[in-house]
């Protein structure tokens, strides 16, 4: 009980202080590069509560995201949905089709997962390239609403809410993995038959981790084509929050929920600079050898890494 | 649909499954007999795709520059192979480890190519590109005619290779028993490496094909997981015959779906193939 | 108590052309101690997984209780009452000791609404176990296999012979009316044996159905009330030890004469 008091004490001390940047915080480009890592905090937690607890790794992340993307866009187009709509409607949709990739394929082992991920990937890509009311390929522009008092824009306000649903996905994972889920996701994780004659119901578990994966994902795509005020299928869809969301927490450490959101902040800056400096192949590239770094030498993550440190000195 | 357009697209959907056996072979050895989930596969083929676009700028034919590279080929995936096993064939998270492992070098290869190549489509040229034949009513490209040929090569020399040698006879022996194979003095572990070390340079002469078929960009390994598992799959177990069945129903498949709904529906149609024959026989055609 | 406890009836189960188990039939009496021996390959294990459920897609009917198990799932069948260990010890690695014995008492014991209790320490309890008892609980039955010491240790660090004893102590906190234990004492000393014996004993006195794999003679000729003998898939012989082990036939199946 007293973790989740210290918890939510770092939230709202956070939330509080997202507010305070809105206030006082002049620098445009600082809302943009803080919305991006914020947003790769939630779809990495999103993608460890299947990957990380459970062990099935998806591919596709990027699917979840731009449907989340394009449901709420579509919302927003046709009835001028407010964003909790938007956002409960991403959710539902991306929720429903982790739930069904999971209903497909979690009887079977876990690669056939991976590789319906890639199928989803690439079957949404082409319903959204085919679906003209959302502008298809070339995508589409959104007028954003005005700012809600206290906010100076829209954006600010998007900001303010994506560091919210950062704070809640990070719950979610906390809460899953310290409860009897998490116990159970990863007992079937480490030997599902043994889980299964245990009492664990592992199809269950297994579908439940993909669905609220699934959901969270969306939610991380939902605010998009509002905060870009365009939105179109190649950056929705992009490749590179597909690899990201793998890569932010194996780097960071797939075993609690502190990982991807080390790893998020870690690889989602570098990907700023990178990108601001170099060139954002070079950034994509340098995820992708981090992640195959990592999974060689630590595939504990950074978290392990400080854990066996504090191991070794406590033994001094 | 009338019969007519039925038959071509059979008759086409044939080559093209021929096509796609050649190109799903060396997954059918590692992810089929080694147990390997190589979804890197698709990757090294669109890299020896470009290993022949590259040779094809100084005037060799495809063809040959995918026998070339086929040594080529062969040592790099033993040294990944070498590394796999190192790592992640002890781990007790030997699932999420490697998986992550191959998407990571899947990766890396796209964005290689991307930086070295850029994004747009590229394409070779030799005598028998862009010229058909005419049988009767229809007119059947050469090119595809030419993998048509190459791929019974492929997957006949392998066959023979995996049933007559005796390497090939140990690599089908470790897909069914290791232990027993080490007891009989031959070590599973380079027996391993060397057969994924032949899938891998089987990528160097059927990525050739593949850009002889179509025209490839780095993105294009991603469309060819789901073709390149349902064969795998379809096949059972590391089956050489089941190969060539299995790429030729998917071949069949796609090649009327395309007729009759479109070539936006046809990458559908190996995922759903695939979803289709775990549901039903995960063993394959020819699996035990 | 002579209601049979579990029922198989013609149980038959072909891999492609491998016939495993032809018409196999087995019931076992509730508070029976039921030893089952035959050569490797005789199908002991797939035989077990069938009942357990590990395997479905057999011919033939698995009764539990009068219930028909034969379509549930694993999980649903260990929340009935049948718990099992494995012949390859199946350990959850990246868990510690307390954590792995925890899982079956988090999943089944937390879930009891019967009347069954197995608790170790305390006989008088009754009913579900408490989410704040877990630890404790899980404590006290890694100490009853002497494995209290490294309880916080990964179970990754294990010997085989530790390996097995945790897969004994993660049945047993499942609170089973039926336990089947697939070769469970491979490896132990004779002591360890002994030990693991007498702790067997405690258990059926009070109550518990106990299916048990054996190669070890001893072991099944002490512990056994009846034996049944398995050979490449079909039931050989059936009997009290005595009879079982002054077989011919029995002799002959496992000396190959």
């Amino acid at each position: 009980m007293r973790g989740w008091l210290n918890f939510g004490i770092g939230a709202a001390a956070l939330l509080a202080a997202a507010l305070a940047t809105t206030q006082v915080v002049d620098n445009e480009y600082f809302f943009f590069a803080g919305y991006v890592v914020l947003q790769f905090v939630v779809l990495a937690t999103a993608w460890n509560i299947l990957g990380g607890y459970a062990g099935y790794v998806n591919f596709g992340s990027a699917a979840f995201f731009g449907i989340g993307a394009y449901v709420a866009v579509a919302l927003f187009k046709a009835f001028e949905a407010p964003l909790a709509a938007q956002l409960a409607a991403a959710m539902a949709v991306t929720g429903l089709m982790g739930l069904a990739v999971g209903a497909l394929t979690m009887r079977l082992r876990g690669v056939f997962f991976s590789i319906a991920t890639v199928a989803i990937a690439v079957i949404c890509e082409t319903l959204v390239v085919n679906w003209g009311f959302v502008g298809g390929a070339r995508g589409t522009a959104v007028l954003q609403p005005p700012a809600p008092p206290l906010f100076g824009s829209y954006t600010r306000m998007l900001f303010v809410a994506m560091t919210l649903f950062a704070v809640l996905a990070v719950a979610v994972a906390r809460y899953i993995e310290t409860s009897w889920i998490g116990r159970g996701l990863r007992a079937l994780r480490d030997s599902e038959e043994a889980a299964e004659s245990l009492g664990v119901p592992t199809l269950n578990l297994k579908l439940f981790a993909a669905t609220a994966s699934g959901a969270l994902m969306g939610l991380a795509g939902a605010p998009l084509a509002l905060y870009m005020s365009y939105i179109e299928p190649t950056s929705a869809f992009s490749l590179n929050y597909a690899v990201s969301a793998l890569a932010m927490p194996i780097v960071g450490g797939t075993g609690s929920w502190l990982g991807p959101v080390i790893g998020a902040l870690l690889l989602g800056s570098t990907q700023q600079i990178v990108t601001v400096t170099v060139s954002s192949e070079l950034n994509v590239l340098i995820v992708g050898l981090l992640l195959v770094a990592f999974v060689v030498v630590a595939p504990q993550g950074i978290v392990g890494l400080l854990q066996r440190l504090s191991r070794l000195r406590g033994t001094k | 649909m009338p019969l007519e357009l039925l038959i071509e697209a059979v008759i086409a959907g044939v080559l093209l499954g021929c096509f796609y056996a050649a190109v799903s072979v060396g997954l059918s050895v590692a992810f089929g007999l080694l147990d390997v989930p190589q979804i890197a596969h698709p990757a090294f083929l669109v890299l020896g795709a470009y290993g022949a676009y590259l040779l094809g700028t100084y005037g060799v034919d495809p063809l040959l520059a995918g026998a070339l590279l086929t040594p080529l080929f062969f040592v790099g995936g033993l040294g990944v192979y070498r590394l796999y096993h190192a790592v992640f064939e002890g781990r007790r998270d030997a699932g999420l480890g490697g998986l992550a492992f191959l998407f990571g070098i899947a990766f890396i290869v796209e964005v290689a190519l991307i930086l070295a190549f850029g994004v747009d489509q590229r394409m070779v040229e030799a005598a028998y590109i862009g010229r058909s034949v005419a049988l009767g009513e229809l007119r059947l490209p050469i090119r595809m005619l030419v993998a048509f040929g190459v791929a019974l090569l492929l997957t006949g020399t392998l066959a023979l290779y995996l049933s007559r040698t005796f390497t090939g006879r140990a690599i089908k022996a470790v897909a069914q028993d290791q232990t027993a194979l080490a007891l009989m003095g031959a070590d599973p572990v380079r027996i391993k490496q060397w057969a994924f070390g032949i899938a891998t340079g089987t990528c160097a002469l059927a990525g050739a094909l593949l850009i002889i078929v179509q025209p490839v960009e780095p993105g294009l390994g991603r469309l060819y997981i789901g073709r390149t598992f349902c064969v795998a799959v379809l096949a059972g177990l590391g089956s050489m015959p089941g190969t060539l069945a299995a790429g030729v129903i998917l071949g069949v498949a796609e090649s009327i779906v395309l007729t009759s709904l479109g070539a936006s529906w046809a990458p559908a149609v190996a995922f759903g193939l695939l979803l289709l024959v775990l549901a039903i026989r995960p063993a394959g055609l020819f699996g035990r | 108590m002579n209601a049979a406890l579990l029922d198989v009836q013609s149980v038959s189960k072909r891999f492609g052309g491998f016939a495993a188990l032809t018409d196999v039939s087995l019931g076992v009496r509730a508070g029976e101690r039921l030893g089952i021996i035959g050569p490797n390959g005789s199908g002991k294990t797939t035989l077990i997984n069938c009942i357990c459920g590990a395997l479905r897609g057999h011919r033939g009917t698995i009764l539990f209780d009068g219930h028909d198990v034969t379509g549930l799932a694993p999980y649903q069948r260990t929340r009935l009452g049948i718990a099992r260990s494995f012949q390859i010890p199946r350990p959850f690695a990246s868990m510690s000791l307390v954590d792995n014995v925890a899982v079956p008492l988090e999943y089944v014991a937390r879930r009891d609404l019967t009347d069954r209790d197995l608790a170790p320490r305390d006989s008088k309890r009754r009913g579900p176990l408490a989410a704040a008892d877990i630890r404790a609980e899980a404590l006290a039955i890694l100490d009853q296999m002497g494995l209290q010491a490294g309880a916080d240790a990964l179970a990754a660090t294990l010997t085989q012979v530790g390996l097995r004893k945790l897969e004994l102590a993660r049945a047993m906190a499942a609170r089973p009316r039926l336990l089947i234990l697939d070769e469970v004492m491979a490896g132990l000393s004779s002591t360890e044996v002994d030990e693991v014996l007498a702790l067997l004993f405690t258990l059926s006195e009070r109550g518990v159905t106990i299916l048990m794999i054996e190669h070890i003679m001893r072991a099944i000729m002490r512990f056994s009330e009846r034996v049944v003998c398995l050979d490449a898939g079909r039931v050989m012989a059936e009997g009290p030890p005595a009879t079982i082990a002054a077989d011919p036939m029995v002799r002959r199946i496992y000396l190959g004469a």
